[in-house]
């Protein structure tokens, strides 16, 4: 069974069709890409699949389990976690408590247990710190747990972002143009980075990106879309000798 | 240890100044401007919850204020008291002491439930037209209750203040200021015990950015009923006490300008901040208050110097010019308040060694 299953998926905006009959099988252990032109509908993609918007056709199941009618929230606690394309982090509260807010829906205690400082807030609450705690530490970014996000360099936020998504202990994680807005060295540090969190996390990760680079040397597949048609699907290599993909990229002079 | 050693230092503040009025060293009127201290730091910390940690702009706080007002009174009337309204007490005068809390508590709970007028909206409404939403339910409580004719209408409702004197006639003891000091005390605990709790920093998370919120797995919608009945129902305790002070309830005592009096110690306090809204509570009563005994001096001076004509008198109606007024300078010269949404800590670091706010 396949961990994620779209099947012939179609979203409308009123008279706009942003993705016609989209359809893919994730397994366990994956790390697949999804690329195409600006405003080819990659990010209503990973809006449907997380929650957002509930599919105008087709069917989407996560863990064998259909996802509609499911909340954002209740589609995290199944298992599955994700980033921005703009970095979403909140900026007034300090590193930390990003990353403990990501156990939000599995803290264990309720408000009543907060108010009273209850035995089982307090356990709760400790194994959240030491959790927080570690995850900083394997991502390198301890020094900056009481920092606000807003106050750290773009490429640190990008890590706290991932670190916060990977907090959810997700089975999938889903990454939204990781390397946008990094230059050439940040760019070489978060491949690394993420094939170090697809080796050591033992997850599926599903990436939207622009920069080639990050695409073939990760993804094992990929697929291609443009217009919200599906144009190629394959390893990298066959993708970059794809003329469709050429031409929705460069257009038809360029073959 | 170091954890409890702000506790202490109120407590013992707390105790001190009962002390103080059971000995009779403070006088009445000092007295009631105390319990009307603690009564704004009720209402103004319970309205940052919603205005300052979750970002939203309610501006019906005072409804709420009257929901808790109304149902405390009623409850102690007639548990405790032989009213017009009720006839005889229900329970003997001797347990009006033990079981004031949970009157207190009746009062909170029937205001949280109230709060769903806002909350339930506040799900899919943000910002502007969730702040006419609560001017909206701040004016439905209120034609409410002073169309139900049963319990005085527009004529308001006595008779709450006899369920403390039954207190004193049990143990001689000033119960009221009593009451506030406690409520104070546990209403300001409850707060920070819940914004420094990863429950709920789940409040600022929707503040800062509901969409992130609602991806890492915070159930938005939850949060929001928490923050607004929380809020709403710390301001009907807040509402139920301050029936009890007064001795007489009226609806409108609790319209769009109390709602406007917990928004100026909001912002003048700092929105997201509960020490800076402690500290302006405090600081705007006694302003209030203040102005009580300098516009009368100031009235004298200027006429005995001659600066304003005979028929012309300062009167005790520049309150409201003055205090708009100071809000007017804030907004100018400090629009994030006195602390901003940092924490008393922040401030003063050495403080850090008595509290954490983190």
């Amino acid at each position: 069974m396949p961990l994620l299953e779209l099947e012939n998926v179609s979203q409308r905006f009123g008279g706009l069709k942003a993705l016609t009959d989209f359809s893919i099988a994730l397994e366990d252990r994956e790390l697949v890409g999804l690329i195409g032109p600006n405003g080819a509908g990659k990010t209503t993609v990973f809006n449907l699949v997380s929650g957002f918007y509930t599919p105008s056709e087709g069917r989407i199941t996560f863990g064998g389990r259909p996802t509609r009618g499911l909340k954002p929230h209740q589609v995290t606690a199944l298992g599955m976690a994700r980033t921005f394309q703009n970095i979403r982090l909140w900026n007034d509260l300090s590193v930390l408590d990003n990353i403990r807010l990501a156990h939000h829906f599995r803290l264990g205690y309720g408000m009543v247990d907060a108010v009273f400082r209850t035995g089982r807030y307090g356990r709760a609450e400790q194994k959240i710190e030491r959790e927080a705690r570690e995850i900083l530490e394997t991502m390198e970014l301890a020094e900056f747990a009481a920092e606000q996000p807003k106050n750290l360099p773009y490429g640190v936020q990008r890590r706290v972002e991932l670190a916060r998504a990977l907090s959810t202990k997700p089975r999938l994680l889903l990454l939204d143009e990781p390397a946008a807005g990094l230059n050439s060295s940040d760019v070489d540090g978060l491949i690394r980075l993420i094939r170090w969190i697809y080796d050591e996390f033992k997850i599926c990760i599903w990436m939207i990106e622009h920069q080639m680079k990050v695409v073939m040397s990760l993804c094992q597949r990929l697929m291609v879309i443009d217009f919200g048609i599906t144009i190629a699907r394959g390893t990298p290599r066959e993708i970059q000798s794809n003329p469709d993909v050429i031409r929705a990229y460069l257009g038809d002079g360029a073959l | 240890m170091r954890g409890h050693t702000l506790n202490i230092i109120f407590a013992l503040t707390g105790l001190a100044l009962i002390w103080s009025a059971h000995a009779g060293l403070l006088d009445n009127y000092v007295l009631t401007v105390l319990m009307f201290m603690g009564i704004n730091v009720i209402f103004a910390s319970s309205l940052n919850l919603v205005n300052g940690y979750m970002g939203e702009f309610s501006c019906g706080h005072a409804g709420f204020m009257c929901v808790g007002a109304y149902v405390g009174s009623l409850l102690s009337m007639a548990l405790f008291t032989n009213s017009k309204l009720f006839g005889d007490a229900l329970l003997p005068p001797e347990l009006a002491l033990p079981l004031f809390p949970l009157v207190l508590v009746a009062a909170g709970f029937a205001a949280a439930a109230f709060g769903l007028l806002v909350a339930l909206p506040s799900f899919h409404t943000r910002d502007d037209y969730l702040a006419i939403i609560t001017i909206a339910a701040n004016y439905i409580i209120i034609s409410i209750i002073e169309n139900i004719d049963a319990i005085g209408g527009p004529r308001g409702l006595f008779g709450m203040k006899k369920t403390i004197n039954a207190m004193g006639d049990f143990i001689n003891a000033p119960w009221m200021f009593i009451w506030v000091v406690l409520i104070t005390f546990v209403s300001v605990m409850i707060l920070y015990r819940l914004v420094t709790s990863t429950c709920g920093k789940g409040i600022p998370a929707v503040c800062q950015n509901e969409v992130a919120a609602e991806i890492m797995g915070v159930n938005t919608n939850k949060v929001k009923i928490m923050a607004f009945m929380v809020s709403s129902g710390l301001a009907g305790v807040a509402g139920a006490l301050y029936a009890h002070v007064y001795g007489y309830v009226n609806a409108q005592a609790f319209n769009i300008l109390k709602s406007t009096e917990g928004l100026v110690m909001v912002y003048l306090g700092g929105m997201g901040s509960l020490s800076g809204v402690v500290i302006a509570a405090i600081a705007f009563t006694l302003l209030v208050e203040g102005l009580r005994f300098v516009i009368p001096f100031v009235n004298d001076l200027t006429h005995s110097l001659g600066l304003l004509p005979a028929g012309f008198e300062i009167s005790q109606v520049w309150k409201w010019v003055i205090i708009p007024m100071i809000l007017i300078l804030l907004m100018q010269f400090r629009p994030e308040g006195l602390l901003g949404n940092r924490e008393l800590t922040h401030v003063f670091p050495g403080l850090k060694k008595w509290i954490t706010f983190k």
